[in-house]
């Protein structure tokens, strides 16, 4: 296929994918519940009559559904504005930027550590296949399958809390709010140590099995036959003739990962009280704070898919199949 | 006898010859196995029920009781039997597991026979939606669709509506694994010959496709359990459980948010956390074995060690240094 | 042939241990020569052992397998007793293999030119710049232009990438090159142009060739000697003048009354009953004897040796073994 038509797919693909969410978003959110003043503006407040009658208005829910008020929602939502949370009567767009910065460093640090020691794993294992380490290796990420990631932070909550002295939640010490960036930066790592340490081990053990069985399918290729009787040795083989081919799945599972490293996110925000966006989004769950919900919903799925689409556009750098053509 | 009785008990016999060889197949199974029996026998298990709270001789709560001879387990906040709730709990996380999976297995296979045995524009729809299903983030979206049904008001448990959200959404793979191994057998001589004797759509699928794919299905299915029970624990840990009929997940929850941590409960978030895991692993270990005999992997690959030589050769060579590369002609 | 043989392949066996445990015997005794330019066909059915023969030389077997006995004599030197380092420095720059064309045998994310190089760089024959240009004279000798060095293997048709891979298989200056069904995949008229490729090269580097071919026309074509083989055994073994005018072993004779001939009606052309055996169930006695119109009880219980029937002309056959005692 040719490479402008193959990208031309993958960001139709990821714009049908968006329309698609933000409908599913409207329906959920707006036609689902009911009345829709109550879906706005929340169950327990109480306001008069007029009020309400004028709120119906401001968001045209006098109007048909479909077109008008959906026209208006998403004109609403291209423009930042996510409603107001009702729990903490702020604007949900201001809410979710607040928390946003404190939630990619968690994801970012755990999806780096996670990469590079899953991949050098993953590939020590397919190459000394069978042997001590390759057992080693599977039986982790057998194991690192079957916890459950809150189960697993637990643990090492409890552990780390107990033993090794860790804060057991949030990002900095009370009594460092506010101090100078090198008395809290220090605060920050230590923080965040057992967050990130639960996340590399939850996403470690599928990059280190995708790894395994890629390195072991691209060293049965021909070519790997063809690089050793040109007198390589193996060392030699697997660094400049297997490791680029092999890596190519990590990307597209990067890609794929992206929505599973935002429910690690949730868990373990939640268990760690780590103040972000999945933290809020288990909060607004307990709290019935539907406009904070959807928001949050809304702000995950678009980054998701246009992190997805980045993904895309990248692998046809990196595969000259995809490239040239 | 009927041969094609016969047929399948030879077939049988040769998975379970294979099977019992398989060291990581047979742990699998025990695993599964004990903890669906200690599901059924919960109430032969334990002297107590979930809800009864333990007392001492003054008639005060034992709460945060350390695990001792009454109880194996110790006791939770509210001095409840940890062990009770834990063989009661395997009911609820492995029934909400197990329907979540048939569910699934049953959409997916259904979504991946219908795709891969039609083609055309029905494969092309099906698995588009596939992929807009594996490109939204799952758990985000679980969590709006239960708060959203909930919003309804609709007079139904918590636990079914966890069913039903979990058996509907984690159909994807199985319906791409099932399309796939449709196309090829569809391919197959048997299916042209059937057609081409007038055999129906709906038989051809029946007698030919649906034998073919069944033990992968069966495969497929016990990795499912496994992603069903997980979900469900993790669900029921950010409060979307029944509280009234606590699982594994749910426990974890009760012991989180009444600080089993700080106080130092071990006895009270270990025990559920070890059982999803002794639940998931034992589907896991079943269902890639289960994969494994039916489609097997390749054999070795090209780093894997040097090539052995066990004949020794007569006499060494006097003319070699440093190899053949540099002995012309010697 | 006057020369000394440039590979002298001696009773070479070797084993695959497959998934069930059971022991695949590959290669059963199997000695030929190969002298210094001379084209050697190796033919046979598929899984008869050739590849096999081929990777065992090379020592580039899988781990499943191994070789149980023999020697491989390159240039007096046992390459099965060189040291895995020795064996690295050998591969490529004295013994080169190209491999079946239906192969995905460059890698899809280097460029030609960079694999080629690559080869000239790992055995240190020259400086970088001076590879390049080696580059650009090899991949001309095989009839690529030196823009297409540095494009990708998707981007060239089956018969250049065989091109490319003979080019690559030629960089060290190799003296003995093992081609294994270079032509399989291909077009009928690439085809043609590959083998005619292979014989300029040939002739052009004094190289010896050892080809790999299940066409027994390709053999009479191109080759000096042919080896046949049979269910990891050398069935019969000869210049090929010789053994296609007198073949002497039943297999050899069906292959040939097989392979249509012009001079022959059509209509006579015959195909061998039977399948080639599996090689973890070999039958007792003469591997072919299951399918051979001549066996007799010997055949069944007995595997019959090489006899040498005169101008370096050898078979295994007992009916050979009779005549040549009468004599």
């Amino acid at each position: 296929m040719n490479r402008r038509d193959y990208l031309l797919r993958k960001i139709f693909f990821s714009l049908v994918t968006l329309a698609i969410v933000v409908v599913l978003n409207f329906v959920l959110f707006r036609v689902l519940p009911g009345d829709p003043v109550r879906a706005v503006i929340g169950r327990n407040v109480r306001i008069s009559a007029d009020t309400q009658q004028a709120l119906r208005e401001q968001f045209g829910l006098d109007r048909p559904v479909f077109p008008d008020q959906f026209l208006t929602a998403l004109g609403q939502w291209s423009r930042g504005n996510l409603g107001v949370s009702w729990s903490l009567r702020k604007p949900v767009g201001e809410v979710l930027v607040a928390k946003l910065g404190n939630t990619l460093l968690l994801i970012g640090l755990g999806q780096v550590l996670s990469i590079i020691l899953g991949v050098a794993l993953g590939l020590l294992a397919g190459w000394k296949r069978k042997t001590a380490v390759d057992v080693g290796a599977l039986t982790f990420s057998l194991i690192a399958w079957a916890i459950p990631t809150f189960w697993l932070g637990i643990i090492l909550l409890a552990a780390g809390s107990t033993w090794l002295g860790l804060p057991t939640g949030g990002i900095v010490s009370p009594s460092n709010v506010g101090k100078p960036l090198y008395t809290v930066l220090p605060d920050v790592a230590h923080h965040l140590i057992l967050p990130t340490l639960t996340l590399t081990i939850l996403y470690m053990g599928e990059y280190m099995l995708i790894m395994r069985s890629s390195i072991m399918e691209v060293l049965g290729e021909d070519y790997i036959l063809t690089a050793k009787a040109k007198g390589m040795s193996h060392w030699q083989v697997l660094r400049r003739h297997a490791l680029k081919n092999a890596m190519l799945p990590i990307v597209t599972l990067i890609a794929i990962n992206l929505g599973f490293t935002v429910s690690g996110a949730i868990y373990v925000e939640t268990v760690f009280s780590y103040d972000g966006l999945g933290k809020m989004f288990q909060t607004a769950l307990v709290k019935q704070d539907y406009p904070l919900l959807q928001g949050a919903f809304l702000l995950l799925a678009v980054s998701v898919i246009l992190a997805n689409m980045l993904a895309d556009i990248l692998y046809t750098y990196l595969d000259p199949r995809v490239k040239a053509a | 006898m009927n041969p094609r009785w016969t047929l399948l008990k030879r077939n049988l016999l040769d998975f379970w010859q294979t099977f019992r060889r398989n060291r990581m197949g047979l742990v699998g199974a025990f695993l599964v196995l004990t903890a669906v029996l200690a599901a059924v026998f919960a109430p032969l298990l334990s002297p107590y029920t979930p809800t009864e709270t333990m007392r001492d001789a003054g008639g005060r709560a034992l709460t945060f009781a350390p695990p001792s001879v009454h109880a194996p387990l110790g006791t939770d906040d509210a001095g409840r039997d940890v062990w009770t709730q834990l063989v009661y709990g395997a009911r609820i996380s492995l029934t909400v597991g197990f329907l979540a999976g048939f569910i699934a297995m049953f959409i997916g296979s259904l979504f991946g026979i219908t795709a891969g045995y039609f083609g055309g524009w029905v494969d092309n729809l099906l698995m588009r939606i596939t992929d807009v299903l594996l490109v939204i983030p799952d758990l985000p979206l679980i969590l709006v669709l239960v708060a959203t049904v909930r919003q309804l008001d609709l007079k139904v448990s918590p636990l079914v509506i966890l069913v039903l959200v979990i058996g509907l959404l984690y159909w994807t793979s199985t319906a791409r694994l099932i399309r796939s191994q449709v196309l090829s057998i569809k391919e197959r001589q048997y299916v042209y010959r059937a057609r081409a004797i007038g055999a129906g759509n709906w038989h051809i699928v029946r007698r030919h496709i649906l034998p073919q794919i069944m033990p992968l299905i069966v495969a497929n299915t016990v990795l499912i359990l496994s992603t069903a029970i997980l979900i469900e624990s993790g669900l029921a840990f950010l409060g979307l459980g029944d509280p009234t009929q606590p699982s594994w997940g749910t426990m974890l929850n009760f012991a989180f948010d009444r600080n089993a941590v700080t106080n130092g409960a071990w006895w009270f978030y270990l025990p559920p956390g070890l059982a999803i895991i002794w639940a998931t692993l034992g589907c896991v270990l079943l269902g890639n074995v289960l994969e494994e005999m039916l489609n097997p992997r390749l054999a070795s690959h090209h780093l894997e060690g040097e090539q052995s030589i066990v004949t020794h050769p007569p006499a060494p060579f006097p003319a070699r240094e440093g190899g053949v590369a540099k002995s012309d002609g010697g | 042939m006057t020369s000394l043989p440039l590979l002298r392949v001696r009773n070479l066996s070797s084993e695959f241990v497959t998934t069930d445990g059971t022991v695949a015997r590959a290669l059963d005794d199997v000695s030929f020569d190969v002298h210094p330019g001379q084209t050697v066909g190796l033919v046979g059915e598929s899984g008869c052992g050739k590849t096999t023969t081929l990777l065992s030389i090379m020592r580039l077997l899988p781990v499943s397998a191994r070789i149980t006995s023999g020697q491989v004599l390159f240039n007096g030197t046992d390459l099965l007793g060189l040291s895995e380092a020795d064996m690295r420095r050998c591969r490529w720059k004295e013994l080169a293999i190209v491999f079946q064309g239906a192969m995905n045998a460059l890698n899809p994310v280097m460029t030609v030119g960079e694999q080629i190089r690559e080869a000239i760089l790992l055995h240190d024959l020259m400086d970088s710049s001076h590879a390049t240009r080696r580059v650009d004279e090899l991949l001309d000798m095989v009839g690529i232009a030196a823009s297409r060095r540095d494009q990708y293997p998707h981007q060239y048709s089956g018969g250049m990438r065989q091109r490319a891979m003979i080019a690559m298989a030629l960089a060290c200056q190799p003296s003995l090159l093992f081609a294994d069904e270079p032509t399989t995949a291909l077009d009928v008229m690439v085809q043609a142009q590959i083998l005619e490729l292979l014989q300029k090269i040939q002739k052009l580097l004094g190289l010896a060739v050892v080809l790999v071919t299940h066409d027994l026309g390709v053999v009479a074509e191109v080759c000096d000697a042919v080896v046949v083989m049979y269910g990891g055994k050398v069935a019969e073994n000869g210049p090929v003048d010789e053994v296609y005018n007198h073949p002497r072993h039943p297999y050899t004779q069906r292959l040939l009354e097989a392979f249509p001939d012009l001079n022959r009606p059509a209509g006579s052309l015959a195909t061998i009953p039977g399948t080639p055996p599996r090689l973890n169930a070999l039958p007792p006695g003469c591997r072919f004897a299951p399918r051979c119109h001549k066996a007799f009880d010997r055949c069944h219980i007995e595997a019959p040796v090489e006899t040498g029937l005169g101008r370096g002309h050898t078979a295994a056959c007992h009916l050979l073994e009779k005549t040549e005692a009468a004599k």
